[in-house]
């Protein structure tokens, strides 16, 4: 794999990952670090390990049957799998947002977005008030619901709801957001919107987003990894990988001779 | 909660829960009070499996301690003796369950696969929603009252309780039961068969006797064994319509004796010989249906 | 599509079966209609609601068998439903495959076990259970509320709610299940994505979005207890009175029936038992209607979601 000058006091690290469902190797020894504060997107054709890698991030990989890891993960130097270490501490750090929007349908949209909060136990009312006032405009969605905060989550339109989950994820503050095709299944409109507000959101987070779309990644990420058959080919700044990249396979898909 | 490397907040607000921390290794009261709680709630998930097994287990143990003490050819083989002598046996009471089962089949059998294989086939008819919703009413009945629907049809106008009117009985329970697993069943046979068969020419009913029904006669075999397993053991539709005897069946007109009507009775008795027979009887019913439901499930999974 | 005369005949031969079927349902509703006309004509609706039930003078009312069928009914159900949601719960998401498949069949197993033979084992095992060690202590605990007070006699409602629960159970058991299964995994991923813990996020996703099929489930479990006539019977203690106690004796609509249909002797005894079976049927006719209205819709908006 090629990469330019390492990246010092990475907020995410991976060492070495491997990862497994049963005996299918999905993902093959990836090294990665992503800086604090950018945006870093994982792009590569369909099957090839990105978002296998990304749920191994804030191991989520671990919940399917059958499915195993080796190597280390360091969040700002802390190995997220050492012994010991609960996987509920590392996902309250390392948020996600899934490619199909999923808020809870049995909650209203105030309670979507501060779920994270009550179920820590927090019910200080205006506490809770104040998170979803945040979360939700730094989601960019509280100026269309903020009247309607009583309504179940689900009666959002599709984009509307990705940021309910973008919101979601944020209300807890986690350093770290993981994104795992957000755009895909929603409109152009809803894609621009949340792609704006990943530019937005790196201020406070640190964003990992895989996406199909290479067009995507190159408008909003400072770094991109292109994977291929679970290998990270090439991991570069998104103006660089775009415009010379330095392996022949990247170049292939990146001008669409495959993928 | 202090934190290794703590970013700035956007905003003030000092009742905040938390800054951002990061370090894992920080972990406050709470936490640990979600981390034992979520322990504790998983171990009752657990806790209530284990108590719902436990009558299974604990009928199972009773049933055959008590009802071993008294198994022997006697048992199968005797009639029961009068209060007060000991021995005696179950054999009348086996012989009429034999009987008035048989009898229920054949008279319920045929509606069975015939309902169940028109929802399955002919399932864009109009009345199919109406069967169907029929066939789950009377599967919903309580089998006492399909008593007094058999006492009514057949015991009054003949004036005297026979195998009969218990047969009819449990025929209606037949009925539903048989019409469901056979319907399911016939159902998971993809339609490519039955085109492939029209496509021979053969006409419609020929397809599906044929084809269809032959070729899924294990699962509906399966569904009918279940059936019977399940009417061996009703008693409240047999109270007053096959009534009890204390003697061998002599004819399909008269009172017979059913195993589980004999244990009824012979379980709310103040006889001690008769409690003993009431365990057996029970032991030998628990049994065999036990022995139904089992081999039934291992040959479905098998096929499977 | 039916073409020829061979295929018409088939189809006929099969339709007029099935009308049989919907025949005898109408004749079951007619025939328990006719037997019970004479004490429906005799004391109208306020059959229900007298208490009195005396074959010698007779004078019938079914108030102690509503009674006793919605109350040994209720404490069935307040026992069964929290214990199979628990037991689905412990056997989709946490039991390993084979544990579960074994504890599965052994719930279903539960309900293969003929009626008669729980309440064989009810009068040996649960009863003195109840009289020697159960009863007495909530006499002694919270014996300050009616429900727990008079002779631990052992045989009673609470006996009878027991029995009940534990037959109840496995059908409440698999429809939680397959209502509980159905929960879409993007679901789940969203809790534990947040940082829930197991039980949380079975709370959260899987619980609270299923509480209308698991109603569902509770509609059919209480329909079944309705129909439990044999163990109820044997365990009930067979008096026709009402109790404010759980440890009282009671009856319920289908056991007396049971216990006294036999021996019923003339006309008036029998119809007025009639009586109680046709108000039973109903009972049963509607909340199946019911539950199977209400399983439609669901399934009706689950397609449409």
């Amino acid at each position: 794999m090629s990469q330019s000058k390492p990246i010092v006091n990475p907020i995410l690290e991976a060492r070495s990952v491997d990862a497994y469902f049963g005996a299918f190797h999905a993902v093959k020894n990836v090294t990665l670090s992503v800086r604090p504060n950018t945006v870093t997107a994982m792009i590569g054709p369909s099957g090839c390990g990105k978002s296998t890698f990304l749920r191994t991030l804030n191991r989520m990989h671990e919940e399917i049957p059958g499915a195993t890891m080796k190597g280390q993960v360091l969040l700002a130097g802390e190995d997220i799998y050492a012994r010991g270490i609960d996987p509920v501490q590392v996902r309250r750090r390392i948020g996600m947002v899934f490619q199909k929007p999923n808020p809870f349908p049995s909650l209203s949209i105030y309670e979507n977005v501060v779920v994270g909060l009550t179920l820590a136990g927090v019910k200080n009312r205006s506490v809770l008030d104040e998170v979803v006032e945040r979360s939700l405009k730094h989601a960019a969605l509280w100026n269309e619901v903020k009247d309607k905060l009583k309504q179940p989550g689900t009666s959002l339109s599709g984009g509307q709801q990705q940021r309910l989950c973008i919101a979601r994820a944020l209300s807890v503050e986690p350093p770290v957001l993981l994104m795992d095709e957000p755009t895909s299944a929603l409109d152009p409109i809803s894609t621009a919107k949340i792609e704006e507000l990943l530019v937005e959101l790196k201020k406070d987070v640190t964003v990992v987003v895989v996406t199909h779309n290479m067009q995507q990644a190159a408008r909003v990420s400072d770094r991109t990894a292109f994977f291929l058959l679970g290998e990270v080919i090439e991991y570069e700044e998104s103006s660089t990988l775009f415009s010379v990249p330095k392996d022949k396979r990247t170049e292939a898909y990146i001008t669409g001779r495959f993928g | 909660m202090t934190s290794a490397t703590s970013t700035v907040s956007p905003t003030s607000g000092s009742s905040r829960p938390r800054a951002r921390a990061v370090s894992m290794a920080q972990v406050s009261y709470r936490d640990i009070r979600r981390k034992w709680f979520n322990r504790f709630m998983l171990g009752t998930l657990g806790v209530a499996a284990l108590v719902a097994v436990l009558p299974l287990i604990s009928v199972l143990y009773y049933v055959f301690k008590q009802g071993i003490a008294g198994l022997n050819l006697e048992f199968f083989t005797q009639l029961p003796k009068p209060v007060g002598e000991t021995g005696g046996g179950l054999g009348n009471s086996i012989l009429g369950t034999l009987t008035v089962v048989m009898m229920a089949t054949v008279i319920g059998l045929p509606f069975g696969i015939a309902s169940g294989v028109f929802l399955s086939e002919f399932s864009r008819s109009r009345f199919t929603y109406t069967l169907r919703f029929c066939v789950e009413l009377l599967a919903g009945i309580p089998s006492i009252i399909l008593g007094i629907f058999a006492y009514a049809l057949i015991v009054v106008p003949m004036g005297g309780f026979s195998a009969l009117a218990g047969a009819v009985a449990l025929a209606i329970i037949l009925v539903p039961t048989v019409a469901k697993t056979t319907e399911e069943v016939l159902k998971l046979v993809p339609d490519h068969i039955r085109e492939a068969g029209l496509a021979l020419g053969l006409p419609r009913w020929k397809v599906i006797l044929r084809i269809v029904l032959w070729g899924s006669r294990a699962g509906i075999s399966t569904g009918i064994m279940l059936a019977i397993a399940r009417i061996s053991g009703e008693t409240a539709p047999l109270i007053f319509t096959a009534l009890n005897s204390q003697y061998w069946p002599h004819g399909l007109l008269e009172p017979v004796s059913t195993l589980p009507v004999q244990i009824y009775t012979y379980a709310i008795a103040p006889f001690e010989d008769w409690n003993r027979l009431a365990w057996t009887g029970a032991m030998t019913l628990v049994f065999f249906v036990l022995i139904a439901n089992v081999s039934m499930r291992l040959i479905l999974r098998r096929k499977a | 599509m039916i073409r020829n005369s061979s295929d018409r005949r088939f189809y006929g031969v099969l339709l007029a079966a099935s009308l049989v079927i919907v025949l005898v349902l109408g004749a079951i509703a007619a025939y328990l209609g006719q037997l019970a006309w004479p004490e429906i004509r005799h004391s109208g609706i306020g059959f229900f609601f007298k208490e009195e039930w005396d074959p010698v003078n007779g004078q019938f009312g079914a108030a102690a068998f509503i009674y006793g069928t919605l109350v040994s009914s209720l404490i069935g159900l307040v026992i069964a439903v929290p214990l199979s949601m628990s037991v689905a719960l412990y056997l989709n998401e946490l039991a390993h495959r084979r544990v579960a498949a074994v504890v599965g069949f052994m719930v279903e197993m539960l309900a293969a076990i003929p009626s008669v033979v729980f309440g064989l084992w009810g009068i040996f095992f649960l009863v003195p259970m109840l009289r020697l060690h159960v009863e007495p202590v909530l006499g002694k605990t919270l014996g300050f509320l009616p429900l727990f007070q008079g002779p631990p006699y052992g045989v009673g409602m609470l006996a009878a709610g027991v029995i009940i629960s534990i037959m109840v159970t496995p059908t409440i058991t698999a429809i939680c299940r397959e209502v509980f299964r159905g929960v879409p995994l993007t679901q789940r991923e969203a809790a534990l994505a947040l940082g829930a813990t197991k039980w949380e996020m079975i709370r959260l996703a899987v619980v609270k979005s299923s509480w209308s099929g698991v109603f569902g489930a509770i509609v059919l479990g209480l329909g079944r207890a309705l129909g439990e006539t044999m163990a109820v019977t044997m365990l009930i203690g067979n008096r026709n009175e009402i109790s404010a106690s759980l440890f009282a004796p009671g009856q319920t609509m289908a056991s007396v029936i049971a216990n006294e249909y036999a021996e019923a002797g003339g006309g008036p005894h029998v119809a007025a038992l009639a009586y109680v079976g046709l108000a039973l049927f109903v009972v049963s006719f509607c909340i199946n209607f019911g539950a199977r209205f209400m399983i439609e819709r669901l399934k009706l908006r689950k397609a449409a979601a």
